[in-house]
């Protein structure tokens, strides 16, 4: 594939996007994509992906491009509808490449229920872009009504997370050479707005939702925490995640909490509610493993956000017990969960 | 950097093994311990198996461990020392 | 995982355990005890064992990290022979990020050097084999435990020396550290007398690096218990093994007594592994050597033996130790945290300005080092 911005490189490359998104509003090729009113408010997001490398067990770069976005919306309470797609490529990325990145782009549409309705392509010389990077938005309609800012969470509510940790982080992991690992992992990468939809139809009164990506229930905690100046209290034996993941876990010293993933979601539903919560997500196909992992234990201030120039870790002198995102240990002891800093594994997604 | 985990052999070729935990396996070295066999425990450490763990060894220490909280319940009085 | 090594990280199995460590602590007064491994030191964050121990038994962490000891010479060293010409740095992760007076060895990549990270040096070794028009410097970092599979390297490469099949193009510098001289040398009374020699304080009892001790074995610790009175247990890392080590140094406290435990038979020989003992003393020789914040220690260092001249980068690109500034960031307390004189909270810049993404010193960067681990884990009761 040769540089060029305009002229007949990228037409080829266009016209394979078309072909694989087969999108009507892609046909019509206007210069921007004019789509019906949607009813309720407008959800919008946006993403990029720099995974390296690009294919791996479970999926590619195109995979996750669309159900991270896809899955940005859903735990807003959207119904993902319309998805972009632009593309920077690097010189010398082989067509095959491209293609088997569209055709997954396009499978994972196809699951979603969303249309990739409008998209833009670059070429770069070689040696930048390393590949591929791709960055996808996506617009959706989220009902009436519909609240899942946390306001109304309450001491005692039960932390839900949909299925195995660690998954996606560990098999790329695996695929960086150098450590010289095998395993069957696979990365868990999957569009989530149905198990979110069965979650909020089972009548479960959900009040906050995360996607877990980079950073993995960590990071999730800690936005929870942050937003609402609540304090969470996780169990370690309650962790759904694989023999492989907590293998690697042990062995490359690396905690399953911080592990990124791209098929998996926090949700905080209120006290009574988890077991209608669980028995919709676990007949998800997605949802399987879902279970409670923690609670909330201080009801959350009423400022609606912590914000301020919070020290990360822990003071200086503090208590464990003041943290705001522990953890009971398979041991029976306690300790603080960690922000996830640093990059342990760059390019994860 | 002591990380160690014990991994179990599952192949050995020469100076080379594969060893295995949970699923995972991965290339050892066993320069440092030429008499490993398939089956054995060992400890890998930066990619080397540094020691073996002895799973007859292991037993006896939990046993004891559980003999001493044992008595120690039964009769509320002193332990003896933890064993060798 | 097999059965057994499951069963050492039982909570009942701990619970009880914990039983017999509460009624041995009831009949002492405050307990000080210390370990010297970072893994120890995560071991105990991970599972928030502190909050499970008796009030007046405080685990300290002590310098338990060979990264976090790596002098700044050392550092100087590697970037200076880093920005030669078609050189390659081979490092573990760790030491990348470490900061030193005159910059780390990122920085040094961005000056322009090759610095790769790797993950033992077999494959440190491997780079040189697929770069034969690289001059690829190992920085060899590590305790016992590493320095045995260094050792297995060099020992493959004379004999491939000999046979005219190793590589020209490989060399290290040997910054690995030796752990028993170094502890005696720091818990002498008579060192602590002196204001100038940072000295590790008076300690009750010693909780020894179990993968360390799977290679040097019991011997080397003798004179801490025979010459120091320290009682010492060499424990493994699970959650049952810290906890038999630290009943095992309540009970010699107790009774007065000061030996050596081994309370990690199924990994640990009297004789270590022999096999990598002699590899290491083929090699090496020991050797005075300087630990960052703490000055030189006698018989801690490790320099390759004239036979192995040619693998040493120091000798072979005649680099000599790089007079500089030592000098720490202010307020940086990672000596004092290392000698146990500090806490790592006590730090006025822990969580704050010093955190992973922004380390003032080693003991932030190191996945050994106490602060790092500290701030992943918490550490106060």
């Amino acid at each position: 594939m040769g540089h060029g911005a305009g002229g007949a490189l990228t037409e080829e490359i266009v016209r394979i996007a078309r072909a694989a998104f087969s999108s009507r509003y892609l046909d019509a090729a206007l210069d921007s994509a004019v789509l019906p009113p949607t009813e309720g408010r407008v959800a919008f997001t946006t993403d990029s992906y720099v995974v390296r490398p690009l294919f791996f067990p479970g999926g590619d770069i195109g995979r996750i491009a669309v159900c991270g976005t896809v899955n940005d919306l859903a735990v807003v309470g959207a119904r993902p509808r319309f998805v972009s797609c632009g593309l920077i490529l690097e010189e010398g990325l082989s067509f095959d490449s491209l293609e088997r990145v569209l055709a997954s782009m396009a499978e994972a549409a196809r699951e979603a229920g969303v249309e990739i309705v409008t998209g833009d392509t670059k070429v770069v010389e070689k040696g930048h872009g390393d590949g591929l990077y791709v960055n996808t938005a996506g617009i959706g309609s989220v009902p009436p009504g519909l609240d899942l800012s946390g306001s109304g969470i309450e001491g005692g509510d039960a932390i839900i997370v949909s299925g195995t940790l660690g998954d996606h982080a560990m098999t790329v992991m695996s695929l960086r050479e150098s450590l010289g690992f095998e395993s069957s992992l696979r990365s868990d990468a999957a569009p989530l707005n149905g198990l979110v939809a069965a979650l909020l139809e089972s009548g479960a009164r959900v009040r906050f939702m995360r996607d877990l990506t980079r950073g993995g229930l960590a990071a999730g905690l800690h936005e929870l925490a942050d937003l609402l100046g609540a304090s969470l209290e996780i169990d370690e034996d309650a962790l759904p995640a694989r023999s492989e993941v907590l293998a690697l876990s042990d062995i490359l010293g690396i905690d399953v909490l911080s592990m990124a993933n791209e098929g998996k979601i926090v949700a905080v539903v209120a006290s009574g509610d988890e077991e209608r919560a669980l028995e919709a997500m676990r007949g998800h196909r997605y949802g399987r493993d879902a279970a409670i992992v923690g609670r909330v234990v201080a009801a959350p201030s009423l400022c609606p956000r912590a914000g301020g120039a919070e020290r990360a870790g822990p003071r200086p002198g503090a208590d464990i017990g003041a943290a705001r995102v522990r953890m009971r240990t398979s041991s029976g002891g306690v300790r603080i969960v960690a922000r996830p800093s640093g990059e342990k594994l760059p390019r994860i997604c | 950097m002591c990380v160690a985990a014990p991994m179990r052999l599952v192949s050995v070729e020469g100076e080379v093994g594969q060893a295995e935990l949970g699923g995972v396996t991965r290339k050892v070295s066993l320069a440092l311990l030429p008499d490993a066999a398939i089956g054995d425990y060992v400890l890998v450490h930066a990619g080397f198996a540094i020691g073996k763990v002895d799973e007859e060894e292991a037993r006896l220490t939990l046993e004891a461990i559980d003999a001493i909280s044992d008595k120690r319940e039964a009769s509320g009085g002193t332990d003896d020392g933890p064993g060798a | 995982m097999a059965p057994a090594h499951e069963a050492f990280r039982d909570k009942e199995l701990l619970r009880r355990l914990l039983g017999s460590i509460a009624e041995e602590a009831s009949r002492l007064g405050p307990v000080r005890l210390m370990h010297v491994c970072g893994t120890h030191e995560r071991s105990v964050g991970r599972f928030g064992l502190r909050s499970l121990l008796p009030r007046n038994v405080r685990i300290v962490a002590g310098p338990g990290c060979p990264v976090c000891v790596c002098p700044a010479s050392d550092i100087r060293a590697a970037r200076k022979l880093a920005l030669r010409p078609n050189a390659m740095l081979a490092s573990f992760g760790d030491m990348l990020a470490v900061p030193a007076p005159g910059g780390s060895l990122l920085d040094a990549r961005a000056e322009g050097a090759e610095v790769r990270v790797v993950y033992s040096a077999y494959d440190a070794l491997a780079l040189a084999r697929e770069n034969p028009g690289k001059e690829v410097v190992f920085f060899s970092v590590g305790f016992e435990t590493t320095t045995a599979t260094t050792a297995a390297v060099l020992s493959s490469l004379g004999q491939g020396a000999k046979a005219g099949t190793a590589p020209h193009n490989f060399s290290l510098i040997s910054s690995n550290r030796v752990v028993p001289p170094a502890l005696e040398a720091l818990l002498s009374p008579r060192r602590g007398a002196t204001d100038e020699a940072p000295a590790i304080p008076a300690v009750d009892g010693l909780v020894l690096p179990g993968h360390v001790s799977v290679i040097i074995g019991t011997e080397p610790y003798r004179p801490l218990a025979e010459r120091l009175g320290i009682p010492c247990a060499i424990s493994g890392f699970e959650p049952v093994d810290l906890a038999r080590g630290i009943l095992d140094l309540l009970k010699q406290i107790g009774s007065g007594r000061a030996q050596v435990s081994n309370v990690y038979t199924r990994a640990v020989l009297p004789g270590g592994n022999e096999r990598a003992r002699a590899l290491i003393s083929e090699v090496y020789d020991t050797a005075d050597a300087t630990w960052r914040g703490i000055g030189r220690l006698a018989g801690t260092g490790l320099v390759p033996k004239p036979a192995y001249r040619s693998f040493d980068a120091l000798a072979k690109f005649e680099v000599g130790t790089e007079v500089g500034s030592d000098d720490e960031a202010t307020g940086c307390l990672c000596a004092a945290v290392m000698l146990g004189t500090a806490e790592s909270e006590d730090c006025p810049l822990f969580g704050g300005p010093c955190r992973p993404e922004s380390p003032a010193g080693p003991c932030m960067v190191s996945d050994e080092g106490t602060c790092r681990i500290r701030y992943e884990y918490g550490g106060a009761r």
